[in-house]
């Protein structure tokens, strides 16, 4: 290994391994997760309302908030535990077992790589909207944001997350600044909230538009928990991880707030339920160019900002996948370099790629809303198993959610909930996502698994569990 | 000017993605795919995090 080091002249390889670098902090944290998240504030959330009005958006932004409050809580508690990279892969494969791990994986690059595709289709559409050119297509702009973004990743973490920042805070001002220009204090000066929202319009479909906007209430949040992708690159764990997700966590419930008020007092809930943007079409309706122009831009960069963590984290869970021979090892070589699973971010390049010029973003959107749920619901299980089998006060633990079980439940009930809803909008893809992860899960246990060191996957030394 | 936006984006992304092919081809080749994939999950944490409570 040394003379390989001398070769490539510039390198060094730290110790006897070449492993991910830890030069992350709780900032970098925060990047990912809300830069995943706010790009659907920018568009999605107000699908909802197409569903069951304005109000229904609200109630979904407030519940799905609980949603998303719980799984940031079971999260930091259970990744602060197992810092490892594949995040809730890790956490599945000690904690459950290898099945339940190989499923999680899955759900995550699914639910990563899908996102990363909408996000990319969403900023070529934004840019030919606003280009209003015939002939101008928007894959020149996909290409370039998947490729971009995916050489951002392959030349190290560091960078990509302090890019992260930067545009995922400038897109998160740039709503802040929305917010505070049209006088949300005052109601008849450019806000109409009173008169756009009444007792007859509020719930146009009653509570089954209630149930019915879970589906898309999703996007308030839907990708915070991507935040334990970056467990082995964070310098401090126990400490970032919960910091950073719990914040995220307040970050974009005040956003997704300030984003309802805004865009329900500015638009007639019929029209809010089918736009593409929102946000920009806020900006419009307030008759500046300036916060127009802001606001497009804000649109890009949340975009952005998604793909960019997307990659960050689906790479990171193929990578894992391959460190334990879920799948072939080749895929978890480390750049002796930049220390990045490169090979993992160039396998998933040209998925991504094809998804993304051949499938509609409803579908995409749906796909990625799918394998998110599934992993929620392994989360509200996955917690109830980890306290049982290592209670309180039998290993170390960077921090302790309060309220056990009842997070649990509530994180249960809403994800049935949620799935009713998505069986009400896309049935199909539901019932067919459940088939491929019923197939793949018995190619996995009849094939895959005799090529698993099956010692040397638990890697964290903890007790045995309770009971065993 | 959207056009050549457009352009320029096919253009980024050819020569970006033929770099990452390019660089990938040469760490395969200067470095054994036992240093490669020799990442361990954990070793930081027995390392230099010991478990105590």
């Amino acid at each position: 290994m040394a003379a390989a080091a001398e070769t490539a002249g510039t390198t060094t390889i730290h110790g006897d391994r070449v492993s991910l670098l830890r030069v992350l902090g709780p900032a970098h944290v925060w990047a990912l997760g809300v830069g995943i998240v706010l790009v659907g504030e920018f568009t999605g959330w107000n699908f909802s309302a197409d569903k069951g009005g304005t109000l229904a958006a609200l109630i979904v932004c407030w519940v799905v908030g609980l949603l998303y409050t719980s799984v940031a809580m079971i999260d930091s508690e259970v990744t602060s535990t197992v810092a490892a990279a594949g995040g809730q892969y890790a956490q599945a494969k000690h904690i459950v077992g290898p099945l339940m791990a190989f499923n999680v994986a899955l759900f995550l690059v699914f639910a990563y790589t899908m996102l990363e595709v909408s996000d990319a289709i969403l900023l070529g559409d934004t840019i030919v909207a606003k280009a209003g050119v015939d002939g101008l297509t928007h894959n020149s702009f996909i290409a370039a944001t998947i490729v971009v973004l995916a050489w951002l990743n392959y030349r190290g973490v560091l960078m990509t997350l302090n890019v992260n920042f930067v545009i995922t805070a400038i897109a998160y001002v740039s709503i802040v600044i929305l917010f505070f220009s049209v006088s949300p204090w005052t109601q008849g000066a450019v806000l109409k909230l009173n008169e756009l929202v009444t007792p007859g319009n509020a719930l146009p479909y009653g509570w089954i538009g209630v149930i019915a906007a879970f589906q898309f209430g999703i996007w308030y949040y839907l990708g915070i928990e991507g935040t334990t992708q970056a467990a082995e690159e964070v310098r401090s764990p126990a400490r970032s991880l919960p910091y950073g997700t719990m914040a995220g966590m307040i970050t974009l419930l005040i956003a997704a707030a300030m984003t309802w008020y805004v865009c329900a007092s500015l638009m007639p809930w019929e029209y809010l339920g089918i736009t593409p943007y929102p946000l920009w079409d806020a900006g419009k309706l307030t008759g500046s160019p300036l916060l127009e122009n802001l606001l497009f831009i804000a649109t890009l960069l949340a975009a952005l900002a998604s793909a960019n963590g997307c990659i960050n984290d689906a790479a990171r869970a193929w990578f894992s996948l391959g460190r334990d021979r879920y799948l072939p090892s080749w895929f978890s070589a480390v750049h002796p370099r930049y220390r990045t699973p490169y090979r993992s971010i160039l396998f998933l390049l040209p998925i991504a790629l094809a998804f993304a010029f051949i499938a509609d973003l409803n579908q995409a959107i749906t796909f990625s809303i799918l394998s998110g749920v599934l992993q929620y619901t392994f989360m509200s299980i996955n917690i109830m198993m980890f306290r049982k089998k290592w209670p309180l006060g039998t290993i170390r633990r960077g921090y302790t959610h309060p309220f056990h079980p009842l997070p649990a439940i509530v994180l249960f009930c809403l994800c049935v909930v949620t799935f009713f809803a998505i069986f009400l909008g896309f049935g199909s893809q539901l019932i067919a996502m459940t088939i491929f992860y019923f197939l793949i899960s018995l190619w996995f246990h009849f094939y895959r698994y005799k090529f698993v060191r099956r010692g040397d996957q638990f890697t964290m030394p903890w007790p045995k569990p309770q009971g065993y | 000017m959207w056009m050549a936006l457009s352009y320029a984006c096919w253009g980024i992304s050819i020569v970006l993605a033929l770099w990452m092919l390019y660089d990938w081809f040469k760490v395969d080749t200067a470095y054994s795919e036992d240093v490669l994939t020799s990442s361990r999950e954990g070793e930081l944490e027995a390392a230099s995090e010991q478990h105590r409570i």
